[in-house]
């Protein structure tokens, strides 16, 4: 298990733990966290699941592909220089202590 | 006491009872679901999950324990019998549940084979639940021969799923070219030559005149007198609205179970949602089958249960995975009459549908950024003129401050 917090847009942070390849936004899911939508269940499809990653992460985490890329390009109040799809990371051992925000909304 | 009671614990069910209780009701939540397992997604099943590459506890839309934590009451595994209007209940089997308010949220079923035409014969399928895709999920083995009926989008994601395990899979389309009825034909080439070069054999314009076999299906004759041998057959002719419960509790049907644009039913304590409803929708009336059709109609309508009245506006779109291609949909492309064409990087491309000077929709391919900004454009009520959407020398993204906005009282019927 990894441990993860997720801080809600109000605040309300949640530090959970999340099972080893389960993807970020699986973990949000599965601890029942508000806040992340993925609509279209972790395909890249939809961008609702757009979180801010905790500057001190950013760099940490494994690049972003084009279509991730693109699609957070125009993610309701994307910031590109830490904003991410959560259903594009995979969860492993280096991730211990991520920190993410989550956004306003997702749309 | 009676609460809320929604029949069908698909996309649409799960959302109405999750907003239900996450916008405060107090009262119960019943969530009756016929298949046996908790909600859970359903698009995977046709992709990624008849792969192989995803389990149903990646499928889940909840973690297990969010129902009970919820006071959310799921009941799965039970078919719902009747819906008694004059007391306000439905009976599942022997038991019954009474309701202050009752959603519909029962789906779609897919269309089958008819018997004359072989569609009872072992090893021939159709994919709309977990359970279809597990019984077949042992056929797909190296060199067997599929026959795929039907060229929509769910034949085509199971064509793909053929080829990249193996197999020798044909698929036939009646209609002279495959996507017919969903896209243009620009969109239907690009797939076309994509499951060619995968090895597909596709025959349009070739209608089943049926399948073949003792117990189990061993061949198929085609419309142009064609045998072909048939280890297995997969039917993907279309899905139907689960009405037949509304129907014989005598609701309105008209397409789908008739909504005011509330998600409101004929009468006034029922609602319905998702797949199974139609409502209105830029002064005619529609039903959809998405994803993101069934979540936010299904919210919607829980905040109208609660007493807010929202109307419902739907802001279609649609995905479909097939190898390493990956085609968004924004926007619904009926009644288009102009179809532009842009290219994107790396052999990336996007449809765009016009009805005279209005956007209706995007089909992109492997292109995102088009997605993006014809979803924007679209959901912002704004159209594009056609001059800057077919010039690839200007960013995609330009394409949004040029939008201007439709002009009111132009509907697309």
């Amino acid at each position: 298990m990894v441990k993860i917090t997720y801080v809600e847009y109000t605040g309300q942070a949640h530090v959970v733990d999340v099972r080893q390849g389960a993807t970020v936004m699986e973990g949000a899911r599965d601890n029942g966290i508000p806040g992340i939508e993925a609509d279209c269940g972790g395909g890249c499809s939809c961008a609702t699941c757009h979180a801010y990653i905790d500057p001190s992460w950013v760099a940490k985490l494994p690049a972003k592909q084009p279509m991730e890329e693109d699609m957070l390009e125009f993610a309701y109040g994307a910031d590109l220089s830490r904003s991410r799809l959560t259903c594009q990371i995979k969860v492993n051992g280096a991730l211990e202590g991520l920190i993410l925000h989550l956004p306003e909304r997702q749309a | 006491m009676p609460g809320i009671v929604i029949i069908g614990a698909g996309q649409a069910g799960a959302s109405l009872a999750a907003e239900a209780r996450q916008l405060g009701y107090a009262g119960p939540i019943t969530l009756i679901g016929d298949e046996p397992v908790a909600p859970y997604q359903r698009p995977p099943l046709s992709k990624a999950y008849l792969l192989g590459q995803a389990g149903l506890d990646r499928m889940a839309l909840r973690a297990t324990s969010f129902w009970g934590d919820h006071g959310i009451d799921l009941r799965v595994g039970r078919s719902v019998t009747a819906i008694d209007r004059e007391v306000g209940r439905v009976w599942a089997g022997g038991e019954s549940f009474r309701y202050e308010h009752l959603a519909i949220a029962t789906g779609s079923s897919a269309r089958q084979l008819p018997e004359a035409q072989g569609g009872l014969l072992q090893g021939v399928y159709t994919i709309r639940n977990i359970a279809d895709v597990d019984a077949m999920a042992g056929e797909f083995r190296p060199n067997r021969k599929l026959l795929i009926i039907g060229g929509g989008y769910i034949g085509l994601e199971a064509a793909a799923v053929g080829a990249k395990l193996g197999l020798k899979v044909t698929l036939i389309e009646m209609a002279p070219r495959i996507l017919q009825r969903v896209a243009a034909a620009e969109t239907s080439s690009f797939f076309r030559e994509l499951h060619l070069s995968n090895g597909v054999v596709i025959r349009e314009n070739i209608a089943l005149e049926r399948l073949v076999g003792t117990g189990r299906v061993s061949g198929a004759v085609l419309s142009d007198g064609t045998e072909l041998p048939v280890d297995f057959a997969i039917v993907g002719i279309g899905i139907m609205p689960r009405t037949r419960l509304a129907q014989e509790a005598d609701l309105v049907i008209e397409n789908g179970i008739r909504t005011d644009a509330h998600g409101r039913t004929s009468d006034q304590h029922i609602w319905a949602v998702g797949d199974c409803a139609s409502f209105p929708h830029e002064g005619g009336r529609i039903r959809l089958e998405s994803v993101g059709h069934a979540i936010h109609q299904g919210e919607v309508v829980a905040r109208n249960i609660l007493g807010m009245t929202q109307a419902y506006e739907a802001k279609p779109w649609f995905w479909s995975d097939q190898y390493d291609v990956k085609l968004q949909i924004a926007g619904l492309n009926a009644g288009y009459d102009r179809v532009l064409e842009r290219k994107g990087e790396e052999g990336s491309r996007s449809i765009w549908y016009y009805r005279g000077d209005r956007l209706l929709a995007v089909d992109a391919i492997n292109d995102a950024r088009a997605y993006m900004v014809g979803k924007r454009i679209l959901e912002s009520r704004h159209t594009i003129a056609p001059h800057y959407v077919v010039d690839a020398a200007t960013d995609v993204k330009t394409l949004i401050s040029r939008a201007v906005p439709v002009s009111v009282g132009s509907t697309v019927g």
